[in-house]
């Protein structure tokens, strides 16, 4: 069911009903056997009354037995008129009945309590035999009273409650409506909310029910406005990455237009070329980091880490062997599996092995080395001091030995990686020269 | 004028250099913060284009270092973060003037020539004495009503001493007019330019005072 309302209210009134029926039942079942004992006492009674009436003699048998209606008539109300009384002599005549008992005989037995069916309705009989008068006294009452004396009852118990239950439903739909509203007055003012307004919702005086869901709104509303941060400033500093060499590609531009000099113009050209590459690599990295920042952490499967690493190295060769470079992979490699995102190792690799080549000195080896953790990415670079290292992966950061078109965001794509993958990035300084930049893929990832 | 371009970004401070050089300045170039505060310790400069985000520090702390040791030297900011709150952040640091990225070069060219004139208290651009106009924005000279055609180093020293005018000039400060840094002085290229300068404007425009330097005579 969709709304909590209709569903509290559902489960209230199935539970009053449920009570309600309970009671009902129990009074049903306890009235019924108090007025069967009532009952029963009072045939018995009345039984003893009729018997000890004609022991007196203030009944004659003998002329009661020629007119039977010499027992009162008296015309009352149905509940009254529910006995049956008939007198019998113990050889078989019906000495005096009551007003509306049947002429049929009540009953056969000669002592106590037995039940018979006359004329399609069972009666409930007392009999008392005394054997000095020679009569029998057999008084009897119609169940079928009985049971319209408990209905009766049971029935004045219910027609209330039936009259009840309307209004008592209102009740309840209402009572449920005003103990929710703290919960609809917190998703109007979500509703009304501005897709800005990351504030933090009031936790003072809402409803404990309510304050852990407050609370993590609150949590969500900080972890949004925090990515939305890091967005702005992301691209705040990608603006100004960008305008500075859009801007010195104007200047060139502008210079190769004005200058008289062919000299002076090859050399703006050039550079305007330079600039076009080093912004086309600002672009790429840029939507590198995105892609990177969107990837899901999850989608983990099986990689092979040498096919991986190949790949990585397919893209960089030509530019390597245009260096007068080569590669070194590692065979350790080959066989080794690796529980990773395939976007997400792909992009840390490619990364590291695109900034390896590119301070990979003429004729350098660049490595592609197994470690314990996961990957190691060598060059024989001039690599960086130790101070730069600690800056490497900031966003936009060019250290002192930068390539023309570096972005300064490769090292800070690979640590985007790496956090995703559970894992991390660590540089360190090669001896003589270099830099090594180690991918620690996470420990659960590794086999 | 020699302008001091303090950019890291090595094609913007390779466009800078040729440019203004190209539109009348001698540039010289500093790609970090300690290098344009060695230069600037060093002096001559008639003005300043300082980036923001330099590899080893903001222009904004060189900016404040340079203003608490009395260097007046007039700056302009580069900002590619477009933003009021830095731009005023530049002005109040002491800078004089700012331009955001990507600028254009004959702006930049003419607000540079603003901050120098304003700097020396003149009020238009162009530079009068003894019937010899000279217009530093189009590098052009007139002489009586017509024009006179100078190359840059002409010009060059003919601006110099039109901005003192009356005042001697040595060779060395007219060399330091006429060379950045990194460029090659040619021994008697002073000499050279101060002899084509008298052929066009008359020997006596230029007096050269033995043994300190030459200065501007009305005639």
């Amino acid at each position: 069911m969709r709304s909590m309302r209709a569903r509290l209210f559902l489960i209230l009134i199935a539970a009053t009903g449920l009570v309600w029926l309970s009671a009902t039942a129990w009074v049903y079942l306890s009235t019924r056997a108090e007025v069967e004992h009532v009952l029963d006492a009072r045939l018995m009674e009345a039984a003893r009354m009729v018997s000890s009436l004609i022991d007196s003699q203030e009944i004659d048998t003998a002329v009661a037995s020629l007119d039977p209606g010499i027992m009162p008539d008296v015309r009352h109300n149905p509940y009254e008129r529910q006995l049956s009384c008939q007198i019998w002599s113990l050889t078989g005549t019906l000495i005096g009945k009551s007003d509306g008992a049947p002429a049929e005989r009540l009953s056969d037995h000669a002592d106590g309590f037995a039940e018979r069916r006359i004329n399609g309705s069972t009666w409930r009989v007392y009999a008392i035999r005394d054997e000095k008068r020679g009569v029998q006294v057999l008084v009897g009452d119609n169940l079928d009273i009985r049971a319209r004396l408990v209905r009766d009852m049971v029935k004045g118990l219910a027609l209330p409650m039936t009259l009840i239950l309307p209004s008592l439903a209102g009740l309840l739909w209402f009572g449920v409506g005003r103990g929710l509203k703290p919960l609809s007055q917190l998703a109007a003012g979500l509703e009304h909310r501005d897709a800005d307004d990351l504030h933090a919702l009031p936790q003072a005086g809402t409803a404990s029910e309510i304050r852990p869901v407050v609370a993590a709104l609150n949590g969500l509303f900080g972890r949004v406005a925090e990515a939305r941060e890091r967005e702005r400033d992301f691209l705040s500093y990608a603006a100004h990455e960008l305008r500075t060499p859009l801007s010195g590609l104007k200047t060139q531009a502008e210079i190769a237009l004005r200058t008289d000099r062919a000299e002076t113009r090859m050399l703006a050209l050039t550079q305007i070329v330079t600039a076009v590459e080093r912004t086309a690599q600002l672009v790429r990295q840029l939507l590198a980091m995105a892609e990177a920042e969107a990837a899901p952490a999850a989608g983990l499967r099986p990689l092979d880490l040498a096919s991986v690493a190949k790949e990585a190295v397919c893209g960089q060769e030509a530019r390597l062997r245009a260096k007068g470079g080569t590669f070194f992979v590692d065979p350790s490699l080959a066989g080794v599996s690796v529980f990773s995102n395939e976007t997400l190792l792909g992009l840390a690799l490619r990364n590291l092995v695109e900034n390896a080549v590119s301070h990979s000195p003429p004729g350098g080896t660049v490595n592609l080395v197994r470690t314990e953790g996961g990957i190691a990415v060598e060059d024989e670079g001039p690599g960086m001091p130790d101070a730069e290292i600690a800056r490497a992966t900031s966003r936009f950061f060019r250290g002192s030995n930068r390539t023309p078109v570096g972005s300064g965001l490769g090292l800070a794509i690979v640590e985007v990686c790496a956090e995703k993958l559970g894992g991390r990035l660590t540089l360190s300084r090669r001896r003589p020269a270099g830099l090594r930049a180690e991918l620690h893929l996470a420990a659960s990832a590794n086999s | 004028m020699r302008i001091l371009i303090v950019e890291d970004d090595a094609i913007l401070g390779d466009g800078l250099k040729v440019g203004l050089a190209m539109n009348g300045f001698t540039p010289d170039l500093a790609v970090c913060a300690a290098e344009a505060d060695a230069a600037l310790l060093a002096g001559g400069f008639s003005a300043v284009a300082l980036d923001v985000m330099l590899p080893d520090g903001s222009g904004h702390d060189l900016l404040r270092t340079m203003r608490r040791r009395g260097d007046a030297t007039p700056v302009l900011m580069l900002t590619a973060l477009d933003r009021v709150a830095d731009r005023i952040q530049g002005l109040d640091g002491g800078a004089d003037d700012h331009l955001g990225k990507p600028f254009d070069l004959d702006e930049l060219a003419a607000r540079l020539r603003a901050l120098v004139r304003r700097g020396a208290g003149r009020l238009t651009a162009h530079l009068e004495f003894a019937g010899v106009s000279l217009d530093p924005a189009r590098m052009e000279a007139v002489r009586g009503g017509d024009p006179v055609a100078l190359s840059r180093r002409e010009f060059t020293i003919l601006h110099a001493l039109m901005e003192h005018p009356g005042a001697i000039l040595s060779r060395a400060q007219l060399e330091e007019r006429l060379y950045g840094f990194q460029e090659g002085v040619e021994s008697n290229a002073v000499e050279v330019h101060v002899h084509h300068l008298r052929s066009k404007f008359g020997s006596r425009f230029i007096e050269t005072v033995r043994g300190v330097g030459y200065r501007l005579r009305r005639t």
